[in-house]
This record gives C-alpha cells, sequence and structure tokens, in this order.
C-alpha cells in the first residue's frame, strides 16, 4: 500500500512572546519530533489530552500553520517547502471536518453556496458545482431541500453532515477530522461514525481521526496514535495499543477512559496523577516524567526516542510495559 | 427499603412560549436515597437540566409553570419561602456545574471562596481557613495549601472543578447535583474526577445527582439511572438492569448506538427521525414518531409507568402488555 | 426559502420591540422633513424680516423669528437635512476608515496590527473635540470639513470591535476551513469576516451616529462648522445663545429639533442592538 501520510521527525516551535515591546526567546515545542506515516484508505485515531499537540499537528498537515522542521511528505508533496502549485494540489486533496457544529459553516451563506465555494475556488464551473453540491448531499443523506437554508435552521447533525458534504465536494483523498462527533447526542453520533465509515469504505479515503473519545477511536479507527505534551508516545494497531499498551501514559489513558459497561467497573484501573501539564519549562528528559509511576533517575535526563517493539506497535519509553498475561 | 431523601412525584414543567405551552419536562417521578448515586441520562434538550435546576427552584422567569411535588426530606421544596430555600442551597443541597469558572468569583482566591462558603456557618476565620485547606487534600487538589492562594483563572480546568466540590463540601451538604460535572474535561481528569464523587458517596452518606449525556460515566459511577426522553423519564432503576436488559425500545436502541465495538463487528444502531418539540401536551408516546414497534395505541395514549421488577420501571405498552405485538427480546 | 426566513423572523422582531418602533418612527418624521423642507417650510431660510427681528412664536410664525428677522420654523426645517447629510458622510466615512483598518489588523496581526493598533489607541489618547479642532484648523472652517474631521477622529470606535469580532472569527472554524481549501486573504476577510461582522456594524452605526451629529453641531456651535447664513442647528444654537434672556426661542427650537432627532438614532440603535446582537443585551 501506498503510504499517504509520511512525518518524520515533524516540528512546530512557537516564539511566544509576552508584550508588544518585547519578544522573548522562549519556545513552545508544541509538535516536537513526531514521526509516523498513514497508509492509503487507513484511519488513524490521533487520541491525546488537552494540550498534546493533536490539533496543532492537524493544522500543520493542512498548511493552516507553518512547521518548523522535520519532514512531511502528504500524497508525494514535500510539505516543508511546498510551491504554489503544491499547495494547491494539498488543499484539494486534504479536507477538514471540525468539531463544532454551529461553526463549522458560515452563518450568512446558505448551506449550497458552503459547499459550492471550495469548487468555485478550484476553478470548477458552477452549473456543475450546482450539481455535484446536489450529488454530495446526496452522499450525506441529506435531503436536497436543504440547499437553500441556512445554518441557523439546521440540526447539530445536519450540520455535521452538511461539513462532510462540503469536504467531499472536492473528491479529496485524506479527511482530517478533529472531534467530528464531540459535540452531538450519542444517536446522533452513531449516524455520524457509520456515515464516515461507509463513505471511508465506498470512496477509499483515508482519514486522520483526532478525538479524545477513546470508544469512538476504538470503533473507528485501524491504528492510534498516542501524543502528549507535544510528543508521539505511542502508535500501532488499535487492538494492540488498546489491549497491550506499551506506554504508561498510554495505559492511563486507556483506564480512565470510561468503559460502556457497568459490569466492567470494577476493573483493575491505575489512575494518573496530576493535570496534563504544561508546554512551557520543559525538561530535557521525558516529557511524561512527573506524572509517571514507573520514571526512574535516567527518565529525567533522557528523551526516549520512538521504537519499534513489533507487529507495527512504536513506543517512546525506557520502560515499556511488559505485556500482562 | 432505604429512606428517600429526594422524592419527586409527578413533576412537570412547562414554559410558556409564543403559540402555547413547551412541555420541558413531563410526570417524572424519581426517589434518591442518601449514599446513592443517582445519574439522569438523556440527549440534548430532553428536560435533564431543566428537572436539576428546578430542585434548586433555579428556574428563570416567570414564564415557567411547575406541576407536582419536589419532596426533601419530607419538606415540599415548592412550598418554601426563598428565605428557606437560601438554607436549603448550600447547606441542605449543593449543586455544581459543568463550568466552573462561572461559578468562581474571579477576584477572590479560591481558599478565601471556600473559606467564605465555610464561615456563612459561623465559623471563625482562622479555623475555617484551616477547614479549607483541609477540603482541598480532601479532593486531592495537589499542593493545597499553595493552591489555596491561587486565583480561579490560574487554575486548570479540573482544578477549578475540584475548587467547586471542596466548596460544596465544606457545608456538608445531603445531596449533591452534579450538571454534567466532567463535560469540560480531560478523560484523565475526569476519572479523577468521579473517584472523588464516588468516594464522597461512600464516606459521607451523600445522596449525588448526577445529569449527564455521557453513558460512560454512568456506567462507571451511577447506581441507578433515568433515561429522560422528550421530556419524559421512559426507563429507570437499577443501573445494571438497565444496561443488560433494556425494555423501552428507546433506551434498547441507545444501547446500541453506543460505541461499543469496533468497526468489523458491524455498524451501531441508529434511530431515525429527530426528537418532537412537544407544545400543549397531547395524549400519545413521545417516542412513538421514531419508533419501530409504534402501534395505533402509541400514537393516541399515554402510556403509564410499568413496574418492570422492584427495582426497574419502564413507560412502554410494549412493556405493560397493552401493545397488540409481543416484545420480542431484542 | 433563501434567506427570506430570517429576513422575516428579523422583521418580526422589529415590529415587537417598542425602541425600535418609538425610534423608526422618530427618525421617519425627520426624514419625511428633510425630503419636503421646501413645502413644509413657510418662508425661505434666508428670507429676513419676513415679522420683523425677534417676534416671539405666534400662530403666524409658530417657533417666532431670529435676530435678522427670518422665521425660526423654516430655518429649523431646512437644518434638518444638514444634519441628515452630517450624520450619512460621517458613518460613511467611519465605517470606511473604521472596518478597513479594524479588519485588516484583526485578521493579519502582528506587526500590522501593533502599528494599526498604536494609531487607534493614539486617537482615542486625545480629546476628539481638540483634534477635531485642529484637524479642522487645519482643513480650513466649513461643515464638511468638520464633518471629515469628526470623522478622523471617532473612527476608531468602529476599528476596535471590528478588529476584536474579526479575530475571533478568524479562528472559527468555518474561517479555517477555508483557508484549508484554498481561500485567499482577501475572501477570507471580505465573504466570510465582514459579512459575520456586519449586524454589529448596524448596530455601532445608529449608536454612534448620535455622537457624530453632537460633535458637528459642537464644531458649528464653535464657529469652525457652517457658517452663516446656513441654517445648520448648532450654528442658531451658537447665535442663540446671545440672545437666550430676551429671545428664547431662538436657541431652544434647534435644540429641541436636535435633541430629538438624536433620540431617534438613539432608541434605534438600542432597540436593533436587542434584535441583531443578543448577546450584547446580556452582558
Amino acid at each position: 500500500m501506498a503510504k499517504m501520510v509520511e512525518l518524520e521527525r515533524l516540528e512546530k516551535h512557537f516564539r511566544i512572546s509576552k508584550s508588544v515591546f518585547e519578544t522573548s526567546r522562549r519556545v513552545v515545542r508544541a509538535v516536537d519530533q513526531v514521526s509516523f506515516s498513514i497508509e492509503e484508505g487507513e484511519i488513524v485515531g490521533l487520541v491525546g489530552e488537552s494540550g498534546s499537540g493533536k490539533t496543532t499537528l492537524a493544522r500543520v498537515l493542512l498548511s493552516l500553520t507553518k512547521m518548523t522542521g522535520g519532514n512531511a511528505m502528504i500524497d508525494g508533496v514535500d510539505l516543508s517547502k511546498p510551491t504554489k502549485k503544491d499547495l494547491k494540489k494539498l488543499r484539494r486533496e486534504i479536507a477538514v471536518v471540525f468539531q463544532d457544529p454551529a461553526s463549522n459553516l458560515n452563518p450568512r451563506q446558505t448551506v449550497e453556496s458552503s459547499i459550492m465555494r471550495p469548487m468555485i475556488i478550484h476553478g470548477v464551473p458552477r452549473a456543475e458545482a450546482r450539481e455535484k453540491a446536489k450529488e454530495v448531499l446526496d452522499m450525506v443523506k441529506m435531503d436536497q431541500r436543504y440547499l437553500d437554508s441556512f445554518p441557523h435552521q439546521l440540526s447539530g447533525g445536519q450540520l455535521q453532515r452538511i461539513a462532510i458534504a462540503r469536504a467531499l465536494a472536492l473528491s479529496p483523498k485524506i479527511m482530517i477530522l478533529d472531534e467530528p462527533t464531540s459535540a452531538l447526542d450519542v444517536s446522533v453520533q452513531a449516524q455520524i461514525l457509520n456515515l464516515l465509515l461507509d463513505l471511508q469504505e465506498k470512496m477509499h479515503l483515508t482519514y486522520l481521526v483526532i478525538t479524545h473519545d477513546l470508544n469512538v477511536i476504538r470503533y473507528i479507527s485501524d491504528k492510534i496514535a498516542v501524543m502528549y505534551l507535544g510528543k508521539l508516545v505511542e502508535f500501532g494497531p488499535t487492538d494492540e495499543v488498546t489491549e497491550h499498551p506499551k506506554h504508561p501514559y498510554t495505559k492511563g489513558l486507556m483506564d480512565a477512559a470510561p468503559i460502556l459497561d457497568p459490569r466492567l467497573r470494577g476493573r483493575a484501573k491505575e489512575l494518573m496523577k496530576g493535570d496534563p501539564g504544561s508546554l512551557i519549562n520543559l525538561g530535557t528528559g521525558c516529557r511524561f516524567f512527573a506524572r509517571c509511576k514507573y520514571a526512574t533517575p535516567e527518565c529525567e535526563k533522557e528523551d526516549p526516542e520512538i521504537l519499534n517493539v513489533g507487529n507495527g506497535h512504536q513506543v517512546a519509553c525506557i520502560h515499556p510495559l511488559k505485556m500482562e498475561a | 427499603m432505604k429512606e428517600t431523601l429526594l422524592s419527586l412525584k409527578h413533576l412537570s414543567i412547562d414554559y410558556k412560549i409564543k403559540g402555547g405551552y413547551l412541555s420541558a419536562v413531563n410526570d417524572v417521578n424519581l426517589d434518591i436515597c442518601p449514599g446513592e448515586i443517582f445519574a439522569v441520562v438523556g440527549e440534548s434538550g430532553c428536560g435533564k437540566s431543566t428537572v436539576a435546576h428546578s430542585i434548586m427552584r433555579l428556574l428563570s422567569g416567570g414564564n415557567a409553570k411547575i406541576e407536582g411535588k419536589i419532596l426533601f426530606d419530607g419538606r415540599t421544596l415548592m412550598d418554601c419561602s426563598e428565605k428557606e430555600m437560601e438554607s436549603v442551597r448550600g447547606k441542605e443541597i449543593g449543586m455544581i456545574f459543568q463550568n466552573p469558572l462561572d461559578s468562581l468569583n474571579p477576584v477572590y482566591t479560591v481558599g478565601n471562596q471556600v473559606g467564605e462558603a465555610i464561615m456563612l456557618d459561623k465559623v471563625e476565620k482562622q479555623e475555617a481557613m484551616r477547614r479549607a485547606i483541609e477540603l482541598f487534600q480532601n479532593v486531592k487538589m495537589p499542593d493545597a495549601k499553595e493552591r489555596a492562594g491561587s486565583f480561579p483563572h490560574e487554575l486548570s480546568g479540573g482544578m477549578r472543578q475540584r475548587v467547586m466540590i471542596a466548596m460544596m463540601l465544606s457545608r456538608n451538604p445531603r445531596l449533591l447535583i452534579a450538571d454534567e460535572p466532567t463535560t469540560a474535561l480531560d478523560v484523565t481528569i475526569e476519572a479523577q474526577i468521579l473517584e472523588i464523587i464516588k468516594e464522597l458517596k461512600e464516606q459521607s452518606n451523600t445522596a449525588i445527582l448526577m445529569i449527564t449525556h455521557n453513558f460512560g460515566l454512568v456506567a462507571e459511577a451511577a447506581d441507578k439511572i433515568a433515561v429522560m426522553y422528550a421530556g419524559e423519564v421512559v426507563e429507570s432503576g437499577d443501573v445494571f438492569e438497565i444496561f443488560e436488559r433494556p425494555m423501552h425500545p428507546y433506551t434498547t436502541l441507545l444501547m446500541k448506538a453506543l460505541p461499543r465495538k469496533t468497526k468489523r463487528e458491524g455498524r451501531l444502531e441508529t434511530i431515525e427521525g429527530s426528537v418532537p418539540r412537544i407544545l400543549d401536551k397531547k395524549p400519545g408516546c413521545r417516542f412513538a414518531n421514531r419508533c419501530p414497534y409504534a402501534a395505533e395505541l402509541c400514537r393516541n395514549r399515554t402510556p403509564g409507568e410499568t413496574m418492570v421488577s422492584e427495582t426497574h420501571r419502564c413507560r412502554c405498552f410494549l412493556v405493560s402488555g397493552e401493545h397488540p405485538s409481543k416484545w420480542k427480546e431484542a | 426559502m433563501r434567506g427570506r426566513g430570517k429576513a422575516k423572523e428579523t422583521l418580526q422582531a422589529c415590529l415587537k420591540n417598542g425602541d425600535f418602533m418609538v425610534g423608526f418612527a422618530i427618525l421617519l418624521s425627520v426624514f419625511l422633513v428633510a425630503i419636503f423642507a421646501e413645502q413644509i417650510a413657510p418662508y425661505g431660510y434666508t428670507e429676513q424680516l419676513v415679522g420683523g427681528k425677534f417676534s416671539p412664536p405666534s400662530s403666524e410664525f409658530w417657533f417666532g423669528t431670529d435676530e435678522l428677522g427670518r422665521d425660526v420654523f423654516s430655518r429649523v426645517v431646512a437644518g434638518t437635512r444638514i444634519t441628515l447629510w452630517v450624520a450619512f458622510i460621517g458613518a460613511t466615512l467611519e465605517l470606511l476608515l473604521g472596518v478597513t483598518v479594524g479588519l485588516i489588523c484583526g485578521y493579519f496581526g502582528k506587526w500590522i496590527d501593533r502599528i494599526f493598533s498604536f494609531l487607534t489607541d493614539l486617537t482615542w489618547c486625545i480629546p476628539g473635540t481638540i483634534l477635531a479642532l485642529a484637524v479642522v484648523t487645519l482643513l480650513g472652517k466649513g461643515l464638511t470639513n468638520s464633518v471629515i474631521a469628526i470623522s478622523l477622529v471617532s473612527w476608531a470606535s468602529y476599528a476596535r470591535p471590528v478588529r476584536a469580532k474579526t479575530m475571533s472569527l478568524k479562528n472559527m472554524a468555518f474561517v479555517e476551513t477555508g483557508t484549508a481549501f484554498g481561500e485567499s486573504s482577501f475572501s477570507l476577510m471580505f465573504r466570510y469576516i465582514l459579512p459575520n461582522v456586519v449586524p454589529s456594524l448596524i448596530v455601532m452605526v445608529s449608536m454612534s451616529l448620535p455622537a457624530t451629529i453632537l460633535s458637528t453641531t459642537t464644531l458649528s456651535f464653535l464657529g469652525l462648522g457652517s457658517q452663516a447664513p446656513s441654517p445648520d442647528w448648532g450654528l442658531a444654537l451658537s447665535i442663540g445663545i446671545t440672545y437666550i434672556v430676551n429671545a428664547p426661542w431662538l436657541s431652544i427650537f434647534p435644540g429641541i429639533a436636535l435633541v430629538y432627532t438624536v433620540l431617534g438614532f438613539n432608541l434605534l440603535g438600542e432597540g436593533l442592538r436587542d434584535i441583531l446582537d443578543p448577546h450584547m443585551k446580556s452582558q
């Protein structure tokens, strides 16, 4: 299978300014040395707490913000120094759906013009774009009578469908879904997840799904990438990562995630202490050091590299957890 | 049987809006005992928050019409004067919300705010501050002493929610209403807050009414649940019973809509259609327009509550046996 | 449907809003007077000695006559046009400057924002009237120049909220999505952000117009705006003040007209704010 997205030591560092007259030398390493790849037609789930850098990573892939180091190839385009033509190609091939249904669409535009807009920009003739708008609306199982509606007249689930329809308008290869169902109710969430899976299978799309809901990730994704404070700490096939987490952080995350079955509430859980921590004033060692119960002095000094541990499973930890019997 | 602490009897709340009365809550019956976590779950707009706010008499404006009874420890809260209510709020019933930042005063340190709450019970200032720090330790606030001197905006979301819980605990309420207490928090923090709530129930025998849309929380912590749909409790009772053997078609479908499997095991169940807005109550089951089993009867008569077992109530003709077709075990 | 649903909703909300309706009625009457000024006014506003100097209000001269024997009523009626002209030009200039600067600052941020925000802050730091006086002195006396001066002073009151709103809109998902599928900066500013600022702009305009009118009146009062024999209300007030003891009607009637018009704009603004920007109301 072809590699759709290939990240190699991807970095996004911000310089933070304190006031108007002073630019400080402090640097926030929001995404630091992240390497993983997504194969064509694969669904990768990206999880982590707030501040883990998952949204920044998505913004880098969407060319909404420039990367500051490393390499990133998306469908053969080098993201580190894209030409105008490259950028145009990328903007066609990567589509995005954000979390909040209410702000995903321009409140002052009709559904039809919202969906047509990406096509108009990329030079599709109006009449053709109008036809395609009907087609994609059909693909997300929405009636054509909604073409003339404004966002405020629609429900959260409908808005999210339309955002997906717009994303499909340019027949993208990759879709980045940033918490696509977090703001929705359970029954609507199920509809949207099913729709996303149907579309992915039918059109052989590649998804990067960002969410904090591990139940959703477990359901939808083929592989899971776990981020902590800008670092990729674990990456691998979904079953591997959820059932045999190797990184203490992943383990803590899995244990903390509520399981939708009261009979399992008595299961052994190791709850992590403390807050996710901050990207400011990071030491040189493992970023999880302060919260890790297995930490040794060397963890404080040395920042672990991400290493292969078999079965396509990678982990960045000096003392990876042993598989439980 | 245990003594009931809070009991809602035939609680109905209607909002006067243009064109009639919007039925936000209809004929809700709940009994909550001390030392029990009772979760009211439902999708947005089902009326779960309205129920919670009506207990505290926090429904704003004069356009809400409330019928039925709210009994707290044998007292009818609706007949209490505003002054009596003030002594009930905080002292007897505490409440925490989704966004603790809105509930904390930005210009006082959090220690000060919790101390103030303690001083309401005529405790000396120094003693109150000492107890505030103790409470911070109880809710597992890291560096409790130092944190007491912080202002709300200096704390993370999880820490703020801890402050709110500490403030509520300061007066030892017998009932704590938690309205979406962890919705804005990360899962790891959510799990920590949930632990605190569970401890609270076990150690102080506090009753907890948890309002949430998150079935994960319910499965992890609740003892009893009430599933609300369009203003009505469609099914209520023991959490294990309802997760294992849901009887109402809505609950049944909802349980199958939860992402509990992987995509290889098939697609999730969905519920077609949308929640109706009930204007000027009419007879009929409120789920009838989306229910795969709906019959003529369901559209014309409102089903009453049937006792499925001692600890399980359901509002459906399929369960009461009045429905023409037999209830298939799904 | 196509937007008609929302327009209808807004219209219904307008009809129900008392402030809006009263303000609207007041302004409608002012507009009608301005349009039919020639028909309404019994005399020309420069026609002298129609009833002698300083004759008090009577059935013939409703508002009396002034120091040159001109009909005050006719002059007040003619002054309506000037006031509305000031409101129109002032609003246009202030909007053009304020919205452009606000959008650019909010959208591009960084050094552009720093420079323009500094300018904006600067105009806030100097008392408006004094700055306007300086500008008029530079440009020369006259009504149009004084309106330009006022606009140069008060555009900042638009730039700031527009900048803030732009900054928050810029981070909204639909703008990010637009960027992600390749919208140009120009298109993002004018197609995505600006239309969403318009509702609050309408409110801001109707709220700040009274200030513009009053400031221009002040300049005319100080002798830097309209020059005699213009029927400008501010000028009339300034002359009337000399005779306030013996012939109060010279200043009272233009004054009432001014208050009436400004009140109209204020009420309309309050009403519109409640209708279009429910969030601001709750704050």
